[in-house]
């Protein structure tokens, strides 16, 4: 775990070391000298989301369209049917609300090879208030057939879903932050595999499942939790929520008995509605809340304060699972005493 | 009704008295195949179908380098029919030039058929891209021609708009875009049958002055008789010569072009054929072929 991150709250990492989106710029550079077929297009925003790195090194492979984001993405779609691999960035909200049916049906529907990485996921753009928040797009792009998506934890994960996507088959929108977000991961070789989750820790009371920055809050909080009430935490890396990675989630229920996820994301048709999908499925019943926006769009303020206004930091996340462990769970005729 | 125009000046003609023959006799065998596909169908865009046919069929049996064996042939010309809903149109024509059986064409909007009211692209040969949803098809083809440009690929990209679907605004994105990076390899037909589903183009919406907004966004334009195999022809080699900037030609077309019920009519964007109106649109295009001398 990240040192900038201090006992359970949170705190704005050091803007001068790399952030998610400049490892991605980073990686997508190695990946253009070993990928001749690999291009690059934003939509006026190269130097936001950090492909302008890749415009620097391969300026003839290179299409920044201005400020036209449905443009961008059936741009996007002609040139992947040309044989080019595309990776387009643009903020979140846009590429999947401004330019989400070019992403449905000029991309998704002919399930072509196009990389979206949207940066300024969820509230991290936080004092750009809801125009700059992307709170709904991982339930928007989890609907559209053929996609794959991602929400990496930190830089070093996007790093590892960047490479894994350029070689995966078919559309894949990797969801990141604004880029000033803490790092969660120490180096890289964790054993990152598209659709499988990661534990990052072990536990047999509850799981956490996170996506994003949330790991590293879950992380946190559940390291707290051992030492200070005993309790035996699992956090779940569901790094991938399409497709999502259905053992895991039915080991944590049959294992722990009790589910709470944390998504930076409105709580319906995200993280939390992908999971209890799959609990729901099983016909196995565990003790389940989604933590996230509860329906609502987001105050602005700096994203630390949001992140524990939505109860997102580890501070929130210990709450929540005060709250489902103080329930009984029996698997009694009394249904009036669960959660 | 109106008849196919014949160019007045031999030296525009940019087909042998040969090929015009043929291509109007394959554009013939085609109008009569749209209107038992849509009489099977039990209905179809017809009207577009019909006013976007003569430039498909001058693309597909005169132009287009491609190749019904090799259908994905990376090198191949591309086309994009971005008023996808003019299938009835388009999808007989990849029929008739050879990419699958004309058998096939009964299958027209019935379950698990390759062939729908707009066409996919996976599911079709031949087909370059699936469309329907308006204002799609334009960025796609830049995509494409853009594509062709940095891989030093020597192959063209063709795309047909509706009139009424530049109403939409992704087209005007994709034209800055076009100019901007002088997309030259790329060119556009504008379908101007003048109609669109609530009604006249230039009453529900206009879109005029239209050769002005497209020379603003930095295109060259051309203007044409859409039915006029000739002048169609002439666009395209005027087009291929044309360097550092996009082209789109405006074809004056006629919505059901061919059918003398249907010419000029909105109610015919889209609409069913019973037995009896299949026997009189088959008498009208034989007649106004028939005229044509073929």
């Amino acid at each position: 775990m990240s040192k900038e991150v201090t006992g359970t709250t949170w705190n704005v990492y050091d803007a001068n070391k790399l952030t998610q989106s400049e490892i991605y710029g980073q990686v997508l550079c190695e990946l253009g000298e070993k990928y001749p077929e690999i291009v690059g297009l934003t939509a006026d925003l190269a130097k936001s989301t950090k492909i302008g790195l890749f415009q620097e090194m391969f300026p003839e492979r290179f299409i920044n369209v201005g400020i036209a984001e449905q443009n961008l993405f059936g741009i996007a779609a002609g040139m992947a049917k040309t044989g080019l691999l595309p990776v387009v960035s643009t903020m979140a909200a846009f590429a999947s609300m401004r330019a989400a049916e070019q992403v449905r049906t000029d991309i998704c529907y002919q399930n072509l090879n196009v990389k979206i990485i949207a940066t300024h996921g969820g509230v991290s753009f936080a004092s750009a208030g809801t125009t700059h928040h992307a709170t709904e797009d991982v339930a928007i792009m989890r609907s559209f057939a053929n996609m794959t998506v991602i929400v990496p934890a930190d830089g070093i994960e996007t790093a590892n879903a960047v490479k894994a996507a350029i070689t995966y088959p078919g559309p894949v929108y990797i969801r990141i932050g604004r880029g000033f977000e803490p790092t969660f991961y120490k180096d890289a070789n964790y054993g990152f595999e598209i659709g499988k989750a990661v534990e990052v820790r072990e536990g047999t009371d509850i799981t956490i499942i996170g996506m994003g920055i949330t790991v590293l809050q879950a992380a946190e909080a559940a390291g707290f939790l051992a030492e200070n009430d005993d309790l035996s935490v699992r956090v779940l890396n569901l790094h991938t929520i399409k497709p999502i990675d259905k053992e895991a989630i039915l080991k944590a229920v049959t294992e722990t008995r009790r589910i709470v996820t944390v998504e930076e994301h409105n709580v319906i048709g995200g993280l939390g509605t992908a999971v209890a999908d799959v609990i729901a499925e099983s016909g196995k019943g565990c003790a389940f809340t989604k933590v996230g926006l509860q329906d609502e769009f987001a105050e602005i303020g700096y994203p630390e304060d949001l992140y524990s206004h939505y109860k997102l930091d580890a501070d929130g996340i210990i709450e929540k699972v005060r709250e489902i462990m103080g329930k009984d769970f029996e698997e009694d005729d009394n249904w009036d005493d669960e959660v | 009704m109106k008849v196919l125009k014949q160019s007045k000046n031999k030296q525009d003609k940019m087909i042998t008295n040969e090929e015009h023959k043929n291509l109007l006799q394959t554009a013939r065998t085609i109008r009569h195949a749209i209107i038992d596909t849509t009489m099977k169908a039990g209905g179809a865009h017809i009207g577009g179908g019909m006013s976007a046919l003569d430039i498909m069929v001058t693309l597909y049996f005169k132009y287009l380098n491609i190749d019904p064996a090799n259908p994905d042939n990376p090198d191949r010309d591309r086309f994009v029919l971005s008023k996808g809903h003019s299938a009835i149109g388009y999808i007989p024509v990849l029929a008739e030039r050879g990419f699958f059986d004309k058998k096939l064409l009964d299958t027209f909007n019935k379950f698990k058929s390759p062939f729908g009211m707009h066409p996919d692209s996976l599911k079709i040969a031949g087909c370059d891209a699936s469309t329907g949803s308006l204002g799609h098809g334009l960025p796609m083809s830049v995509g494409m021609a853009m594509g062709a440009k940095i891989q030093n690929k020597k192959f063209y990209t063709y795309c047909i708009v509706g009139d009424g679907e530049l109403n939409e605004g992704s087209n005007w994105e994709a034209a800055m875009t076009a100019a901007h990076h002088k997309v030259d390899n790329l060119l556009l037909f504008v379908d101007r049958n003048m109609h669109m589903i609530d009604g006249p183009v230039e009453e529900v919406m206009s879109i005029e002055p239209l050769t002005d907004k497209w020379r603003a966004f930095g295109w060259e334009v051309l203007e044409i008789d859409g039915h006029d195999l000739n002048e169609i022809a002439k666009a395209i080699d005027t087009a291929h010569a044309t360097k550092g900037k996009p082209v789109v030609v405006i074809a004056k077309t006629v919505k059901g072009k061919g059918v003398d019920f249907m010419e000029d009519q909105t109610k015919w964007h889209y609409g069913a054929i019973d037995s009896e109106m299949g026997e009189q649109a088959h008498t009208s295009i034989d007649k106004m072929y028939s005229e044509l001398g073929i």
